[in-house]
Parts: C-alpha cells; structure tokens; sequence
C-alpha cells in the first residue's frame, strides 16, 4: 500500500517535472476538438447527436493512445532497471494504471468541456454521461497501460502501440458508446444497468490479467 | 500407425461430413432452404478457431511457466491454423449471407467482432515480427496472446449476445438448433466439427515439426 502510494506520488511528480508533456496533452485534445468544429463548419445544432457522440469518443480514443503510450518510454531504461530492483512488478502496474486512469479522467473531462462548449451540448442526462467518462477513462487507462508495457518492448513502438491497442479496446468502446447514448438521449437509469455492469466486468477482466502478465514483461 | 489413428479418423470424419453435408437430405426452411447446409462448414469452422485459440493461450501460459521455447513454437503455430480456419469461416459467412440477409458483408455486431478479432491476431504476428531476441519475442508475445484471448471471447460470446445481431443465437434470437436442427443433421454436424478439430491440429503439429527441424540447423 505504503509502496502504491510512492509509486503514485512518483508518477505525478514527474508529470509535474515535465509540464510541457501534460500541457501538450490538453492542447492536443483542444486542437482536435477545434479541428472538428472547423471542418464540420457548424452551427452548434446541425450536428445529428449521434455524430456528436462519435466524435467525442473518437477524439477521447485518440487522446488515450497517445496519453499513455508514453507511460513506460518517457524514463530511460536505466531507469527502469533501478524500479525494477526497487519496487514490486504488481506496484509498478498498479500505480501505473491508477495514475494513468486520474490522468485520463481529467483529460477527458477538460476535453468534453471545451467540446461541448464548441459544439453545443445535446446531452439529456449530464452526471451519467459525465459517470461514463469516468468509466471510460478507467478502462482505456486500464486496457492501454498494458498494451503500452507491450509496445514499449519492442522497437516500432509507437505503430505497434496502435495496431496492438485499438483492436484490443473495442469492445470496451463499444459499451461506452452505447452508454453514452443511453445518456445523451436522456433515456432511465434503469436502461443502463447493464452495460454499466459489463464495463465495470471488463474493466475487472483487464485489471487483473494485468496484474497477473506485468511480472513476466517487466523481466525482460 | 498407432499413433496416426487420429489423422485417419480426421480424414474419414470430414469426407463422410462433406458427402453427406452436400447430398444428405436437409429440412425445408423459410429463406433458408438448401444454404442449410452450411451450418456443416461455416459453424463447425468457427467452433474449430475457438479451439485452435484456447490451446494457442494454454500454450502461451504454459510457456510463462516453462520458458520452454517449443510451446511458444506450439502457440504460434495453434494461432496460425486459427487464422487460416477464420478466414475461411467468414468466407463461408459471407457466401451466406449474401444468398440468405442479401448482403456480402452486413453490419452485424457478431461480423465486426470477428474482424476486430482477426485484426487482433494479425497484430500478434506483426509483434512477434517486430522482436528480435527469440527469448524476449516469446516472453512478450505470450503475454499479448493471453491478453488477446481474455478480449476475444468476450467479443465473440458476449457482446453481440447483447445486441440487435442476424446471427441466431445472438440479440435474443433463438439459437440455431433449438428448432431449425433435426437429428438427421446432426448426425452430420457434430462429425464434421470434430473432423476441423482434427484436421487443423494435424496442420499444426507438422508445421510444428517443420519448425524445430529448421530451428536445429
């Protein structure tokens, strides 16, 4: 626990250290948003909701990949070799996919903020879809910080980080959209449940594969 | 001989599904109609791939344990029969849905999963092309294969059971053989899947072979 804690507190002190990487993300979800708004050319109540929710995830998707492909390349291997005799693999996943989840959370949020502040707001029940982003932001981070300590091994990294995760995290974005449909068009909580259920599901199923294959990764 | 006896029965399995599965006699069925007997091929395919996957991530769990290299060897060459039956069960998928829903490629959640999911296979060959060192590629690409089968099957099982899907069995349509099956075909089904079972393994323990003999040199 005392180690996670570490673990985590180091994490944000290095994002902290290098703020221009941080900064970069939330100018790379703002620029994207912006590019959007520009191509589409629209007044904000042209768009079908449905695009607009596409968009949105698509943009979140994109975001996720790049955010997290550099959780395990930003530290030099030397580096890593001093974690490795210093902390536990598990603590080493654990933190990572904690931090990566805050990370995205906040990303994702700033960026639904600014998106919707573009492209007008259609949604019906504002705290679920803010719940799914929230999800949503658990899951990508859990899914990709995985598929990036995979990645990060071999040389090509980051097309390999994209052809290894986007087929990997579809399932997972399948339920967020479709709950964030349920959301956008306001539809009973009730309708939901189970969606919620098999996203928190995967989520479980990812997490502790996770925790179960980082030990053998992080040997080599 | 003894040992072969497995290799003889896939071969007597498939040829007595494939005669009966062409010339046997078939329910009538609404839409349907003869394209029933595809059942024999394309389902009996993808109950194979399934196959071939589950031993390819036994194999890659048993190679974490082991650090043998001939497991990896075992499950690189289980995915690889995997891929080849999964082509040829969408090929076999596409021909019938576009004599029965009209369409070569309808947008159906169960298709798009298992082109998510042979998109996923095909990312492992490109990692384990992608690493140099043979300790290392088997090390990392066993823990993609295990990671890719916990995605998999809930891509193909579970998801598309919860939407709208063509596919019976799927969107609470009811499954296949609850009433378009009568025995008659069965007797024909259930051989000719343990016949691909055979069959695809057989494809792999001589790749398997090929492998080791050329890896000695």
């Amino acid at each position: 626990m005392q180690e996670l804690r570490t673990l985590i507190g180091k994490e944000i002190t290095l994002e902290w250290r290098q703020r221009y990487a941080l900064n970069g993300m939330l100018l790379y979800i703002v620029s994207t948003v912006f590019v959007c708004y520009l191509s589409f050319r629209l007044k904000s109540n042209q768009l079908n909701p449905l695009t607009w929710n596409t968009l949105f995830w698509i943009i979140v998707l994109f975001t996720a990949v790049s955010a997290i492909s550099k959780s395990f390349t930003q530290e030099r291997a030397g580096r890593l070799l001093y974690y490795y005799t210093l902390a536990s693999p598990r603590g080493i996943i654990l933190s990572k996919i904690l931090y990566n989840s805050g990370l995205m959370i906040v990303l994702s949020l700033a960026g639904f903020g600014f998106y919707a502040f573009v492209m007008g707001n259609p949604v019906g029940d504002i705290p679920m879809y803010l719940l799914t982003i929230v999800l949503a932001g658990i899951g990508f981070a859990s899914t990709l910080t995985m598929v990036a300590g995979i990645a990060s091994k071999a040389e090509n990294n980051a097309a390999l980080m994209s052809i290894l995760s986007f087929p990997a995290i579809i399932p997972m974005l399948l339920m967020v959209m479709k709950l964030a449909k349920n959301a956008l068009e306001g539809l009973d909580r009730s309708v939901s449940s189970e969606e919620i259920v098999v996203l928190l599901a995967l989520d479980a199923i990812v997490v502790s594969l996770s925790l179960i294959l980082f030990p053998y990764l992080w040997r080599s | 001989m003894k040992n072969n006896w497995w290799k003889v029965l896939a071969v007597v399995l498939l040829t007595y599904g494939f005669y009966f599965g062409l010339m046997g006699e078939v329910p009538r069925r609404n839409i349907l109609n003869e394209s029933i007997r595809n059942v024999y091929f394309h389902v009996s395919l993808w109950f194979a791939t399934t196959l071939f996957l589950l031993t390819s991530a036994i194999y890659s769990i048993r190679y974490l344990r082991s650090n043998n290299l001939t497991d990896d060897i075992k499950a690189v060459e289980f995915t690889n029969v995997a891929l080849l039956f999964g082509a040829l069960g969408c090929a076999t998928g596409s021909l019938w849905a576009r004599v029965t829903w009209g369409d070569w490629w309808p947008n159906d959640p169960k298709l798009n999963s298992v082109a998510i999911s042979m998109l996923m296979y095909f990312a492992y060959t490109v990692l384990r092309s992608s690493l140099e060192d043979e300790q290392k590629k088997a090390r990392i690409s066993a823990v993609y294969n295990i990671f890719a089968f916990a995605v998999f099957i809930p891509l193909i099982y579970i998801l598309p059971r919860m939407t709208d899907s063509l596919h019976p069995g799927n969107g609470g349509n009811p499954a296949f053989g609850e009433y378009d099956m009568d025995n008659q075909m069965r007797r024909v089904f259930y051989p000719i899947i343990i016949g691909w079972m055979l069959l695809g393994t057989w494809i792999a323990t001589l790749r398997i072979r090929v492998r080791a003999l050329t890896s000695n040199d």
